[in-house]
C-alpha cells in the first residue's frame, strides 16, 4: 500500500477558470460583483432599480442565472444595458465555465461593472468562484433573521449584506437588530445596507456602497499598474 | 445539494492522479471538506458510493475528513479554529476577525496498491 499526497482542490478546474476570469477583469478594469440569495429575495428587482439609476452610456452589463426561462433577462433588458440570461437547466449554481462562455459575446474593455445574478440558492453558489471581486448576499425581511446562522458559508463569504423589502417590516415579525447581529456573528465586519426597492428607502446607501466599491477597485487597478 | 457533481469531480481527479502512477491500483481516496464548504459529508459519501457502482472504481473506499473554520485576527495576526461562527480572538479579544480557512474542498490523498 502506498499513500500519495495530492492536496488539490476538487473544483480545481473551476478554480483555474475563475483565476483566468479574475485576471481578465483586472486587465480590463472590470469590477465584477456576484449577487447571491434565496429565490425571491429581490435580486432582479435590486438590479432593475440599480440599472434604472445609471446614466445611459455607463459601461454596465448583467449576467443573470436561472434554471429555466428568459424572464429575468427580459425584465433587465428594458434599461438599455447589455444583458444575457444563463439558463443552467438543472444545475443549482453558476460556475466559471458558464461565465466564460457568456463573456465570449462581449468585449470586457467595454464593461466597467459586471453584475452577476446567481441562481437563487444559499448553498451551492458559495462553492463556485466566478472570478468576482466580491459576493453580495441579499436577505429579505420576510425570510427570518436567522438565515445567516442557517447558511453561514454564504454569509461568511459575502462582503456586503443587503437587507431588502424593509417596507414590509410593519407586517412581519423580523428583528432587524438580531439579523444584523447574526450576520456579524458569521462574518465580523460585514458591510450591511437596508433598503426597499418599492419605496426607495435606503436605496441611496446601496448606490453609495456600490460607488465606493467601484472607486476602490479602480484605485487598486492603478496601484497594480504602477 | 450539488454533491453528485462534486463526487464526480472527486472520482475523476482521483482516477487521473492514479493514472499518472501507472500499474498501481486505486484503493482509497481521501477528501477534506471544510465546515463552510457547503458540502455535506453524508450526502457526499452517498453520492460517491452511488457513482462508483458498476464502474472500475467499485472497490475504492473513501475517507472524508472535515476541517473547522479557521479565523485570523486582523489586530494581532493570531490564527485560531472555531466552529461555524467566529469568536473574538483568543489572544487579544479583538473582534476584527477574518475568515482564513474552513471552506476547503480538497482531494487530500490517494492510496494505491502496487500491482
Amino acid at each position: 500500500m502506498m499513500i500519495v499526497p495530492v492536496e488539490k482542490k476538487v473544483l480545481s478546474e473551476n478554480q483555474r477558470i475563475a483565476a483566468t476570469l479574475r485576471d481578465r477583469f483586472r486587465e480590463n478594469g472590470t469590477l465584477c460583483l456576484n449577487l447571491v440569495s434565496s429565490p425571491g429575495s429581490g435580486k432582479t428587482t435590486l438590479l432593475e432599480h440599480t440599472l434604472g439609476s445609471f446614466q445611459a452610456g455607463e459601461k454596465v452589463a448583467v449576467l443573470t442565472g436561472d434554471l429555466q426561462t428568459e424572464n429575468d433577462a427580459r425584465r433587465l433588458a428594458h434599461f438599455g444595458f447589455p444583458v444575457q440570461q444563463i439558463t443552467t437547466g438543472t444545475i443549482c449554481h453558476l460556475d466559471g465555465k458558464m461565465i466564460e462562455r457568456s463573456l465570449e459575446r462581449w468585449a470586457l474593455e467595454d464593461i466597467d461593472l459586471l453584475l452577476i445574478e446567481n441562481v437563487g440558492n444559499l448553498v451551492c453558489p458559495s462553492s463556485y468562484d466566478l472570478g468576482e471581486d466580491a459576493k453580495i448576499a441579499l436577505l429579505s425581511v420576510t425570510e427570518g433573521e436567522d438565515k445567516p446562522l442557517k447558511y453561514p458559508s454564504m454569509f461568511a463569504k459575502a462582503e456586503l449584506l443587503v437587507l431588502t423589502k424593509i417596507d414590509l417590516l410593519p407586517y412581519v415579525p423580523f428583528n432587524m437588530e438580531q439579523a444584523r447581529a447574526n450576520a456579524r456573528l458569521v462574518h465580523p465586519g460585514m458591510d450591511i445596507v437596508e433598503l426597499s426597492c418599492s419605496t426607495g428607502e435606503g436605496f441611496d446607501n446601496w448606490l453609495t456602497w456600490l460607488q465606493r466599491r467601484r472607486e476602490t477597485a479602480s484605485m487598486c487597478a492603478c496601484l497594480t499598474e504602477r | 445539494m450539488h454533491e453528485v457533481g462534486i463526487a464526480n469531480a472527486i472520482l475523476e481527479a482521483g482516477q487521473a492522479e492514479a493514472a499518472r502512477r501507472s500499474g498501481a491500483k486505486l484503493v482509497r481516496i481521501g477528501v477534506r471538506i471544510g465546515i463552510l464548504s457547503g458540502v455535506d459529508s453524508d450526502a457526499l459519501r452517498f453520492a460517491l458510493t452511488a457513482l462508483k457502482m458498476d464502474t472500475e472504481l467499485e472497490e475504492v473506499e473513501f475517507e472524508i475528513q472535515s476541517s473547522p473554520r479557521l479565523n485570523r485576527c486582523l489586530d494581532c495576526g493570531n490564527e485560531f479554529e472555531s466552529l461555524l461562527y467566529s469568536v473574538p480572538c483568543l489572544l487579544c479579544q479583538s473582534e476584527r476577525i477574518t475568515l482564513a480557512g474552513g471552506d476547503e474542498l480538497d482531494l487530500a490523498y490517494i492510496e494505491l496498491e502496487e500491482a
